[in-house]
């Protein structure tokens, strides 16, 4: 290989890495099918290695890759319409309805991705399907990068897209951007995979937690993308909540674990390990969307996260103000994770005691019964009265419940010491 | 595309709903040219299920399945994509008592 032709392959390399999920997209809008805009893609990339260090590289190559991968789908189509009845038919139809690359402007390509994406997230797709579904098309993730993600197998999560397109193929999901009057609840759809994603890739893991902390990345950039796409549309307000959250919370990422990786409560974070970028980011993002009348969840939570963002310590926040915050938050979605929140706000605000009784009787109506946050907020609060048996008790509860090991040992380093504390 | 939407609920439920209401929605996709073919069921007790097994028919008294939901009725839409058959469908009465299952139609390809 001459030196020049190794050029070409690294710019193709990294044009790959760049551009391969829009050239999917478009191709994709232009094919209707995964698998046919799949090996598409493949045979575009194939032609440009062979081609361009021949001719050089296109003016567009963006724009280039559509084209050949266009051509050679209709291409491929018509060699096998000797085996299979209707596909020439198919292929002319391609042909007709689809332009020539000329056509092919940089907002289109944009759009394609946000159709993509709406696709992906379609609310007839089970909700699992769907993250798995937008790591792969939208983000270009393997399948083993997903199940690592997901502490799940690589032949699960394949499944899971394998049923997945086959719906979007045989029930004639639409690759469309949803209309105005849809777009708000279809854009709720896709901003909880967003979070599902980026929280799959916060919660604390053990060993080599690398590629959770891509698919967090992934979410916050997909984010920026629908924020750009959609601004001034009737849906803007929650996404911008939404980055700001996933930004604010993103701030605190390298101090919410220590050197053995080991689990650092938010009241024990050494807040100058705190991401300032992230936290001037997210405040701004809060502030806009609170200032118009359509935030929703998201931007009441990135409000909460915003509050600690700029709080200098634990003692010093302003607990009123969240556990205010708390209540609204309870009104626009009455979920029991989010009255066990304000519990422990509340605890913060006016004492352990006055805790321990809102997290009981959260315990008492029976939620969460099997969420371990819930187990270790009760034992938290008894802790801090002095109660360890009680203590012991809901620690150990917890610990049955917790999957993710930093917490494991977190669970288990309290446990200890409330049995010292008995034993004395 | 064809979809089959079969509607599920509680038989007192659906009893209880307006005809006159049922039968609007119907107009309503007749006129918009979404409409094939629907029709509401008689109750569950009403129905016989047969199968063959070793070339013999057999006969049970009620449905296939016993379950709280019963089928009660069905619409065969025509629509664009899923999309459009799921905003038809959103409008079928006991979508609010019962639910509505869409169903995309399989075209039979003998040989």
């Amino acid at each position: 290989m001459t030196k020049a032709t190794g050029q070409v392959h690294q710019q193709i390399e990294a044009l790959y890495r760049s551009e391969s999920r829009r050239v999917f997209a478009t191709l994709l809008r232009l094919l209707g099918d995964f698998q046919l805009a799949d090996e598409a893609l493949q045979d575009a990339f194939t032609a440009a290695l062979k081609q361009w260090p021949l001719d050089g590289v296109p003016a567009n190559p963006r724009a280039w890759l559509v084209s050949t991968g266009r051509f050679k789908a209709i291409d491929g189509l018509r060699r096998q319409s000797r085996f299979v009845q209707g596909i020439d038919e198919f292929a002319d139809q391609l042909e007709v309805d689809t332009p020539d690359f000329v056509a092919y402007a940089d907002e289109d390509i944009e759009d394609d991705r946000l159709r993509l994406i709406f696709t992906c997230c379609h609310p007839a797709l089970a909700e699992e399907s769907r993250v798995a579904l937008t790591l792969r098309e939208v983000c270009g993730l393997t399948t083993e990068e997903i199940a690592s993600a997901f502490l799940s197998r690589p032949t699960t999560i394949a499944q899971r897209i394998v049923r997945a397109k086959a719906k979007i193929r045989d029930a004639n999901i639409p690759y469309q951007i949803p209309s105005a009057a849809e777009l708000p609840e279809r854009m709720s759809a896709v901003l909880q995979v967003l979070y599902l994603m980026y929280n799959e890739g916060y919660s604390a893991s053990s060993g080599a937690n690398v590629t959770r902390a891509d698919v967090s990345t992934e979410a916050i950039r997909l984010a920026e993308l629908l924020l750009d796409l959609n601004r001034d549309s009737n849906a803007d307000t929650e996404i911008a909540g939404l980055l700001a959250l996933m930004l604010l919370q993103e701030s605190r990422r390298a101090a919410r674990s220590d050197a053995q990786g080991e689990l650092v409560l938010m009241a024990d974070q050494d807040r100058r390990l705190w991401n300032r970028d992230y936290i001037d980011k997210g405040v701004v993002l809060v502030r806009r969307a609170l200032k118009d009348g359509r935030f929703g969840p998201y931007s009441i939570q990135a409000a909460i996260a915003a509050i600690h963002a700029e709080s200098v310590s634990a003692e010093t926040t302003d607990w009123a103000e969240i556990v205010g915050l708390y209540d609204v938050l309870l009104r626009v979605n009455a979920s029991p994770v989010i009255a066990l929140n304000r519990a422990v706000a509340l605890g913060m605000r006016d004492g352990p005691a006055a805790g321990a009784m809102a997290v009981d009787e959260i315990y008492e109506r029976g939620d969460l019964a099997d969420y371990h946050l819930l187990h270790a907020a009760r034992a938290d609060f008894n802790r801090q009265l002095g109660q360890y048996q009680a203590a012991l008790v809901a620690y150990q509860a917890a610990l049955g419940y917790a999957q993710q090991m930093p917490e494991i040992r977190f669970l288990e380093k309290r446990i200890a010491e409330m049995r010292a504390k008995l034993t004395k | 595309m064809k979809y089959l939407c079969l509607v599920y609920g509680e038989e007192a439920k659906i009893a209880a709903m307006d005809d006159a209401e049922c039968m609007s929605c119907a107009e309503g996709l007749v006129e918009s040219g979404h409409f094939i073919a629907g029709e509401a069921l008689q109750p569950v007790e009403t129905a016989t299920t047969l199968r063959i097994r070793n070339g013999k028919v057999s006969y049970t008294d009620g449905p296939f399945a016993e379950t709280k939901e019963q089928l009660a009725g069905f619409y065969l839409l025509d629509a664009r994509d899923l999309n459009e058959a799921l905003d038809k469908a959103a409008k079928i009465p006991p979508a609010r008592v019962g639910s509505i299952e869409v169903r995309p139609i399989r075209e039979l390809q003998p040989d």
